[in-house]
């Protein structure tokens, strides 16, 4: 009997050996011996990338003795796994999966290839076909360091039947001012004026706020990096935000982010949200939408700059320490190409094409008639917004709606926290913003 | 060599006492001892060298993100950690949150073991269902909490209360301390139960039996016999309870997000070294956060504890 457990144990051991030794190889296993290569692609597990797995057969038809191995990831183990990865020069991954927010930082770093050359070199692949804003905010000194693989901004969406109710329009354009006053028209015991996310968080809560407080004149930092989060600029956004929250937002804010102001609205809860565009595409399909074909779509509201959408995008980059840097280049400019997207629309439906990536996406017969409600404003607020500068005064980073440092996450975690307390009453604005001051301007002294 | 010394002059100056340790047997002790050694070196190698290697980190200077800027840092870590003030509401939210959830389960805990120790029909059925809240996973039972209890539009908890007339409750934005407490006090009272339950199960129905022929009333019975038959039962539990209690993360990372009064210092480690990214000043937090457990816990087994402090005499 005991004979007979301990071969049970160590036969469960020697399993669980074998197991982790042939995850190592898995992973690890760059090249084979006979020429065969294994792409290892570290990827967040997003839909549209659940979709490119979908179809990785074709790129590996098209390149025989080359497979392409999925390895999905949360976002936070992702960042954590890349820089272990390159900090040990192990190259494991040959392709990771970045936002828009990690690939300036990890190019500067010397993590990730410069892709310029090789991407400008081959003229079937048009790299100016890809949207220019998007192509800024993923390059440093001219130097691009990744590829799009979809993008999005940020958008006014509106019911319309609520608003024809009420006898409203929504401009193409609104203001600030206009959608607090609509939404405080709209606000009745039935369904909520607006939703806007209330989930602390520098990617949550501070993704529209920030955007806000660029259209009301203010900033994260100045030109050399001085916090400006208790300036009144800064101020005055947060508490037009809060206040419009309070007044005829939705009930427990503090629970609200992209996914539960998604259903809120798909069930006809609420009758405006700001976010980001790519919910255009969800509120649209029929089988998980009460309100498809009901919807308005109208640009970003501002107060003082021209455009306030922000700017996001999900890229592939090829990590410095890959040992297959041209069979990763291959997929990467064939995940991104014209024909991946002809590939997915015929393959999948046209509206599972990326958005936001390239221009002649847009031109497709097919993709304009699938995405009608939602496609030209995506690309016209795409296109107009400016990473550069999104607010009033010059800023000496690139991005909009995050500062490209590594401590921003922190910072603006900790300054939502502190909003989170004002939404729910338990402090002011004024007051939550003068203790977030001195944790941005820590963060800002090691900029300078 | 010490104990080898001390085992032989007890020998010498008590002879009727402990007989002189045989040869035969010294060498099996020596062996026996090491037999054990490699055991416990690898235990203590598992155990103890992480905590060296955070005590390390603990003073240094290093950022994930900043790999070209790291360094001995000195004091710098632990200084913060005073200096920003988060420590220590963080630790009051600690012992609110954890205190609360643990007298609570154990209050409720207690009523449902009283319940539970009758017989009656189905009593296994109930038994089972009653476990089950423990047996849910913390992750899920938060994911549970928020969208189908607590949900301001359609949760049950404020359809409920809509029905008798009362006004939703915006819970995570209003009561963020309290939504974690109840669900932390949720998924807890089973586990006071089961073990309070095994307590009352292991009383002497004749001390009861004898009991009531003196002409004691329940409550009496209760609070004269039960109640002290139980406190070893309610010590464990409480221990137990708040140890585990202690370390609970997820419904804070996925309801609160550490707002209002909920950033206990489970959810502080975690923002400083996943989110703020920096292990060095994480380090620090945990080494003082190990140095103030160790502290209560060693005061308070050695004075509340009776579990203890007997085991201690015998």
């Amino acid at each position: 009997m005991l004979g007979y457990k301990r071969a049970v144990g160590v036969g469960a051991s020697l399993t669980a050996i074998a197991v982790v030794l042939s995850g190592c190889a898995g992973a690890g296993g760059g090249g084979g011996d006979d020429g065969d290569v294994t792409l290892t692609l570290a990827t967040v597990s997003n839909p549209q990338m659940k979709d490119m797995e979908e179809l990785k057969g074709s790129f590996e038809e098209q390149n025989p003795g080359v497979t392409v191995n999925f390895v999905q990831m949360e976002e936070g183990d992702l960042r954590a796994a890349v820089t272990a990865d390159v900090a040990s020069k192990a190259g494991q991954y040959d392709i990771v999966t970045a936002g828009a927010y990690e690939v300036p930082q990890w190019g500067e770093l010397g993590w990730l290839k410069n892709l310029t050359p090789d991407l400008e070199d081959d003229a079937d692949y048009d790299v100016d076909d890809l949207l220019e804003p998007v192509r800024t905010a993923i390059s440093v000194d001219d130097k691009q360091y990744a590829v799009p693989f979809y993008g999005e901004s940020s958008i006014t969406m509106y019911n319309k039947e609520m608003f024809d109710a009420a006898g409203l329009e929504m401009p193409n354009n609104p203001t600030w001012q206009q959608i607090a006053d609509f939404a405080k028209q709209l606000d009745t015991p039935e369904h909520a004026g607006i939703c806007l996310r209330g989930k602390p968080g520098w990617g949550d809560l501070f993704a529209p706020l920030t955007t806000v407080v660029q259209t009301f004149g203010g900033t994260w930092y100045d030109e050399d990096w001085n916090a400006q989060v208790n300036a009144p600029e800064f101020k005055e956004a947060v508490n037009f935000y809060v206040d419009l929250l309070e007044e005829s937002g939705e009930p427990d804010p503090v629970s609200n982010s992209f996914t539960e102001c998604l259903n809120l609205l798909s069930s006809g809860k609420v009758a405006m949200w700001y976010d980001a565009s790519v919910a255009a595409s969800i509120l649209e399909d029929p089988e998980s939408s009460e309100v498809a074909g009901k919807m308005g779509y109208a640009h970003a509201p501002v107060v003082e700059t021209e455009e306030s959408g922000w700017l996001w995008s999900w890229n592939l980059a090829i990590p410095e320490t890959t040992k297959n840097y041209d069979e990763a280049l291959a997929f990467v400019k064939w995940a991104t190409s014209k024909e991946y997207h002809q590939l997915v629309g015929e393959e999948l439906g046209w509206t599972r094409v990326p958005p936001g990536a390239r221009n002649s996406t847009y031109e497709i017969p097919e993709y304009q008639e699938a995405a009608a409600a939602f496609a030209p404003i995506t690309l016209e607020v795409m296109n107009s917004v400016d990473p550069v500068q999104p607010g009033v005064n010059p800023q000496p980073w690139v991005g909009i709606q995050y500062v490209t440092i590594p401590e921003f996450q922190d910072v603006g975690n900790q300054v939502a926290q502190l909003v989170a307390d004002a939404i729910a009453g338990r402090t002011t604005v004024d007051e939550a913003l003068e203790q977030g001051q001195p944790i941005a301007q820590t963060a800002g002294d090691k900029q300078k | 060599m010490s104990t080898a010394s001390i085992v032989a002059d007890v020998g010498v100056e008590e002879p009727q006492l402990p007989p002189k340790i045989a040869p035969t047997d010294r060498r099996k002790a020596r062996q026996a001892r090491a037999l054990v050694l490699p055991a416990l070196i690898v235990s203590l190698v598992l155990t103890q060298i992480p905590f060296i290697v955070t005590i390390v980190v603990s003073f240094t200077t290093w950022n994930q993100l900043r790999p070209e800027d790291t360094g001995f840092a000195g004091f710098d870590n632990y200084l913060t950690v005073f200096a920003n003030g988060d420590f220590l509401s963080s630790l009051w939210a600690t012992v609110l949150i954890t205190g609360s959830s643990v007298v609570l389960s154990l209050g409720i805990g207690l009523g449902f073991a009283l319940l539970l120790d009758r017989k009656f029909l189905g009593q296994g059925i109930a038994r089972t269902l009653m476990i089950t809240p423990f047996l849910v996973m913390p992750a899920a039972a938060s994911l549970i909490w928020k969208f189908l209890m607590l949900d301001v539009n359609n949760g049950m908890v404020n359809v409920a209360l809509n029905a008798v007339g009362l006004p939703s409750v915006a819970w995570n934005t209003d009561l963020p301390p309290v939504t974690i407490i109840v669900v932390m006090t949720w998924q807890f009272t089973p586990f006071m139960m089961l073990i309070l339950l095994a307590g009352l199960q292991s009383q002497s129905r004749e001390v009861l039996e004898a009991a009531s022929v003196d002409g004691a009333g329940k409550i009496r019975t209760f609070q004269h016999m039960t109640l002290p038959h139980l406190r070893q039962y309610i010590e464990i539990a409480v221990l137990l309870g708040g140890i585990m209690l202690l370390q609970l993360f997820d419904p804070i990372a996925i309801m609160t997000k550490g707002t209002g009064g909920t950033k206990t210092l489970p959810y502080l480690l975690y923002e400083r070294a996943f989110i703020g990214l920096d292990i060095g000043q994480a380090a620090a937090f945990g080494v003082i956060t190990v140095i103030i457990t160790l502290a209560v816990a060693s005061i308070a087994l050695r004075s509340l504890f009776k579990v203890f402090v007997e085991g201690k005499v015998r």
